[in-house]
């Protein structure tokens, strides 16, 4: 076949030459007895536990001492699903002639997983890190409705959460360390 | 030959076509598996799915029988009989030990086909009396097939009869000489492409297509009909494989022929059956056409040359 004419003929073009039928039929069991003698790829998962990558988006852990009823997250659930109840408390004032403080206190957080669809934004948004992924995925029910967990069930995922991975070697030191290092201002 | 050795050949006969199948199957299942990187049936039974078969049968059982409407019902009911009797027919005739086959007619081969041909008329019956076009038109591809398959199956026995001078199983098995692995062997080659035709086994399995017609012409049954169907298509390959190791690979001939010989059957018709399996993994399933060209235009010509080719080994006196 001349240059030109390979140039056209789309099966020689990806494959390089097609093999004739003999050759190819020979490939078809030369390659299933290959993968007949690897390790099979079939996870037995109920009796094996799956190796799941760290930031697999299993279920939402709730860290409540964290989470101060700011209702971001709530607020930027693209389907609303996050449900938060709080009222407020009066601190009185510890000194004499103080002011009083108030405080919110958290009486419901829910996450409706029936609903949820997994993007994450709320575990994003929330600016007091009271928000986590955690890789459990095994809370199945037999009715929907019992998706609806409430917060004391998500408070019982944060166990499952794993620890921050480690930085790349080269990255930039946490924004924390580098506040923590820097030498204090106005002293000789 | 006394009745109670009539009643002994028989029940050992029809244990073995229970059984036989059901180790093919199983073989299928777990190889299969592993060439597509899997597992197969893992649970039941305990040990590596071994019982998983059986769980199928005891689930075929449980089914409901259904008869179409439009079927014509007696010969609906009557096709899976007709799929899977001659099989046990033509098991029985296959040799299987020095001196030993479950039927030892003197025309044992003659017998052989005819059973085997009138198997396949059980497809047709089906696809007629289902009253359904996916079956209607599964069962025409069927008859094409099983008609230009046929042939090439008859010439490369007929070569091998030739080559022995009998028309006897249990004969022609006794007459094998090494020499005839390379002597027979494009017969050999033409009967297992053939035989796997006939069966209607991927890489031909056109009738059964099951992206195009469903389930060809099964696609009407249901239940214990349905898995006499199944059954028929591993009795064909245990038969088929059996036959192949006893006239082709020297059956019972081997160390120890006298005491082991059924064992060496058994073990080369048991390759056999790997091969066949291993065919249905690793090969596209063939189109129509093709499939016809490639019973004329090869098959029929290469055992017809191996016919030539063995006459004249016999005159010559190889
Ligand atoms: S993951 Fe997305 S959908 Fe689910 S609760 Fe958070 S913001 Fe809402
Ligand atoms: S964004 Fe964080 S702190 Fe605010 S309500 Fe949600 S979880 Fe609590």
């Amino acid at each position: 076949m001349s240059e030109s004419n390979a140039a056209k003929d789309p099966s020689s073009r990806t494959r390089g030459k097609a093999p004739g039928i003999l050759p190819g039929l020979l490939q078809g069991m030369v390659t299933t007895a290959k993968s007949a003698l690897r390790p099979t790829h079939t996870a037995e998962y109920p009796h094996a536990e799956p190796t799941l990558p760290p930031r697999s988006r299993g279920v939402i852990a709730l860290l409540e001492e964290n989470c101060t009823s700011c209702m971001l997250c709530a607020r930027e659930c693209p389907d609303w699903c996050i449900y938060i109840d709080s009222h407020k408390e009066t601190i009185p004032a510890t000194t004499p002639g103080g002011r009083d403080r108030q405080r919110n206190v958290l009486d419901r957080f829910a996450i409706d997983f029936s609903l949820c669809m997994y993007c994450g934004i709320c575990v994003e948004v929330c600016p007091f890190d009271a928000l986590f992924w955690s890789p459990q995925f095994e809370y199945a029910e037999y009715d929907l409705r019992d998706l609806l967990h409430e917060k004391e069930r998500l408070g019982g995922w944060m166990a499952t959460v794993p620890p921050p991975p480690a930085l790349d070697p080269a990255a930039a030191e946490p924004a924390e360390v580098t506040a923590a290092n820097r030498p204090e201002r106005g002293r000789p | 030959m006394t009745w109670v050795e009539v009643v002994l050949r028989a029940v050992v006969i029809l244990a073995a076509f229970l059984s036989l199948p059901l180790l093919v199957g199983q073989t299928e299942h777990k190889l299969m598996a592993h060439m597509q990187g899997r597992l197969g049936p893992m649970y039941a039974g305990g040990f590596h799915g071994w019982a998983q078969l059986v769980a199928d049968g005891a689930k075929f059982v449980q089914k409901e029988d259904i008869v179409p409407a439009a079927a014509d019902k007696r010969l609906f009911r009557l096709a899976p009989a007709i799929a899977l009797i001659p099989y046990l027919v033509a098991l029985a005739t296959v040799p299987i030990h020095p001196g030993v086959a479950g039927l030892d007619v003197p025309a044992s081969a003659l017998l052989f086909l005819v059973a085997t041909g009138v198997g396949a008329l059980g497809t047709l019956v089906a696809g007629w009396a289902s009253a359904n076009k996916y079956a209607l038109l599964g069962a025409l591809r069927a008859a094409a097939q099983l008609i230009s398959y046929e042939l090439p199956i008859v010439l490369s026995l007929a070569s091998v009869c030739l080559a022995g001078g009998s028309l006897s199983l249990l004969t022609l098995t006794d007459r094998w000489q090494p020499h005839w692995l390379l002597w027979q062997l494009p017969g050999a080659l033409v009967f297992l492409v053939a035989s796997v035709a006939e069966l209607t086994r991927p890489p031909f399995d056109t009738p059964v297509a099951d992206a195009e017609l469903v389930m060809g012409p099964w696609t009407e049954y249901s239940g214990l009909r349905f898995a006499f169907f199944l059954l028929t298509e591993y009795a064909g390959i245990v038969v088929m494989a059996l036959l192949l190791s006893a006239l082709w690979l020297g059956g019972w001939h081997g160390p120890f022929s006298d005491t082991l010989g059924w064992l060496w059957t058994v073990l080369k018709a048991f390759a056999v059956a790997v091969l066949i399996i291993w065919m249905r993994v690793a090969w596209p399933r063939v189109r129509a056409d093709q499939l016809q060209r490639l019973a004329w235009l090869v098959l029929v010509p290469v055992a017809l040359a191996q016919l030539a080719l063995t006459g004249v080994g016999v005159v010559m006196g190889w």
